[in-house]
């Protein structure tokens, strides 16, 4: 659909007018007050504030176990969506329902369950412990929350791929010789990957900033267990306002290359799929 | 479709069913994958999201429905998180329903220079980490700076009190709004507006008499999705409300404090509040869902040849 002229229609004025000034006001400002904070250091400070060894620690952790998380989410997602759209089962509208729990359940209430869960004497831990793992204030348990936050992503964005997929070229691919396997692999699998990637980009995203489930479940032991929101809320805790802003601003350039990747996968997957 | 077309369709042939058997073979996995799948499926699923649900109220009442109560209400700052949490969320949804309604409006409507920049600009704060975004209001209105200082001699406090936690979370959950009403409108199109123009109708005529009718479930879906983002929204409200106690937590923060002092069934019971919420928003959306599909893909879509 095409605009309309603005003379056909009123408002246009007033509702660009509103929406700029209030994204101005709540969102463009405090980005900037972070951003001149920071500059304010000079660049050798604000290496020195962001680049310490505790927060390099910090953004490796916070990488690594969101990367871990959503690459985890990858196969968990892939199994779930193709189970919730090629196969019936009872009570699939219930599983396809609870898909979408960690999306509208408090991060605190996840955290707070999930370290309970997974303490020795937990739900879970219970049979970790003798195992020899331990999950609850570690960095399995850091990745245990991210999955759970994460889960509904790849699964969201492979469902409706899935469900577009024309039957006809897997017939094609049967009447051609291919084995069931085959037509998975060589098939069905390359059209699933641009939206998995997808998924696994928003989760990963998500895992980056993800703070509330996290401070349940973690030891909170420097160069360990210390993710990056938590080392800024340290420096805020210090007064230490342009260290701070340092290190949210490290976080700010990586959300935002992310975006532009997860931007791009958008783009690339409707391609695909159009 | 003609009459010929239709009857033929509707009674295949004896070579087209004996075509469709090997091809629908084809399409669909033997047994044994099928059964490892769903049961995989119904386990991941199972130990990720239904233990933690049912683990949530097992501990919330594992000392009985009275102790269960007695927590959630006889505790005057756990009360008072409950009310503060019901005072931001609202006022916090409110301010983004505007947003929403003005942004879908003037994206989905015309056409302007910076249109693809803006509808970038408003997805950017679900890329911000919450904690990064309280930061940043914190940065403007904290007491190290004149601002916040000034705000304070004229009797105005922003960080550490209410007004810092409805910004917070209005700018967590910025773009739920517009987001879910832009494609809605879009889909909607001008005509009925366009008509009621000619007719002689004013600007808010139209406005509350067209538009809002035609993305009633669009809004109403977005205001579901935002209002449990911020009633649950923990690390941007965390960074600017200096927790304090009966003044500043709302109820995830109350949560965690509550943890930290080992009262856990106390913390379970308000946790079980927060749950039920969530539960009630995903009800909600199931049921708000096929209807704000049907306004988004109009009958017509078909009749084009889509």
């Amino acid at each position: 659909m095409s605009g309309v002229s603005r003379r056909a229609l009123p408002g246009f004025g007033l509702g660009l007018g509103y929406t700029i000034t209030y994204l101005t006001l709540l969102v463009l400002i405090p980005l900037a007050a972070c951003l001149v904070k920071a500059a304010s250091l000079g660049p050798s400070e604000f290496v020195a504030a962001a680049w310490t060894p505790r927060a390099v620690a910090a953004y490796k952790l916070t990488f690594g176990v969101s990367f871990a998380a959503a690459a985890v989410n990858i196969v968990l997602g892939l199994i779930v969506a193709w189970t919730l759209v090629r196969y019936e089962f009872p009570g699939k509208r219930l599983v396809d329902a609870l898909v979408d729990v960690p999306l509208a359940l408090p991060t605190a209430v996840a955290g707070l369950v999930y370290a309970s869960l997974y303490v020795p004497n937990g739900w879970i831990g219970q049979f970790l412990t003798p195992l020899g793992i331990e999950a609850a204030y570690s960095r399995l348990g850091i990745v245990l929350v991210l999955v759970f936050t994460g889960f509904p992503f790849v699964v969201r964005t492979v469902q409706p791929v899935l469900e577009d997929l024309d039957a006809e070229t897997e017939e094609a691919a049967s009447v051609l010789g291919a084995s069931r396997w085959q037509t998975f692999l060589r098939v069905i699998l390359p059209t699933l990957i641009p939206p998995a990637l997808t998924g696994f980009a928003l989760a990963f995203a998500r895992g980056l900033g993800e703070y509330g489930s996290v401070i349940f479940i973690t030891s909170n032991k420097i160069f360990e267990t210390e993710i990056a929101p938590m080392l800024i809320m340290v420096r805020l805790e210090e007064y230490s306002y342009a260290e701070a802003a340092a290190i949210a601003t490290v976080l700010l350039g990586i959300s935002f290359v992310l975006l532009a990747a997860i931007n791009y996968l958008e783009y690339r997957s409707k391609r695909n799929v159009g | 479709m003609s009459a010929e077309s239709a009857l033929a369709s509707g009674q295949p042939t004896p070579a087209a069913v004996f075509q469709a058997a090997p091809l629908r073979r084809a399409t669909r996995d033997p047994w044994y994958v099928r059964w490892t799948l769903i049961g995989l499926t119904l386990g991941i699923v199972g130990l990720l999201i239904g233990v933690p649900l049912a683990s949530v109220f097992a501990q919330a009442t594992a000392k009985g429905l009275g102790v269960y109560w007695n927590n959630l209400i006889a505790n005057s700052d756990t009360r008072h998180a409950i009310f503060l949490t019901m005072i931001v969320a609202p006022v916090a949804v409110a301010l983004n329903v505007v947003f929403g309604v003005a942004a879908a409006w003037s994206i989905a409507r015309f056409r302007f220079r910076g249109r693809g920049l803006l509808i970038t600009l408003i997805d950017l704060p679900f890329s911000v980490s919450p904690v990064v975004a309280g930061l940043m209001f914190v940065l403007i209105f904290g007491m190290q700076t004149e601002l916040g200082l000034w705000l304070r001699d004229h009797g105005y406090q922003v960080i550490f009190a209410p007004p810092a936690l409805v910004l917070a979370t209005a700018f967590v959950t910025f773009p739920f709004v517009a987001r879910e009403l832009i494609p809605v409108l879009e889909a909607v199109g001008p005509d009925e507006e366009l008509a009621a123009r000619s007719l002689g109708a004013s600007g808010w005529q139209l406005f509350w008499w067209i538009t809002v009718p035609n993305i009633k479930w669009g809004l109403l879906y977005g205001v579901i999705l935002c209002n449990a983002r911020a009633m649950g929204e923990f690390g941007a409200v965390y960074v600017v409300s200096g927790r304090i106690e009966g003044q500043t937590d709302t109820m995830p923060l109350r949560v965690q404090k509550l943890w930290e002092g080992s009262d856990n069934p106390a913390a379970f019971a308000l946790a079980s509040v927060l749950t039920m919420l969530a539960l009630v928003t995903l009800l909600l959306k199931v049921l708000i869902e096929p209807k704000v599909r049907a306004d988004t893909e109009p009958a017509g879509k078909n009749a084009d040849g889509e």
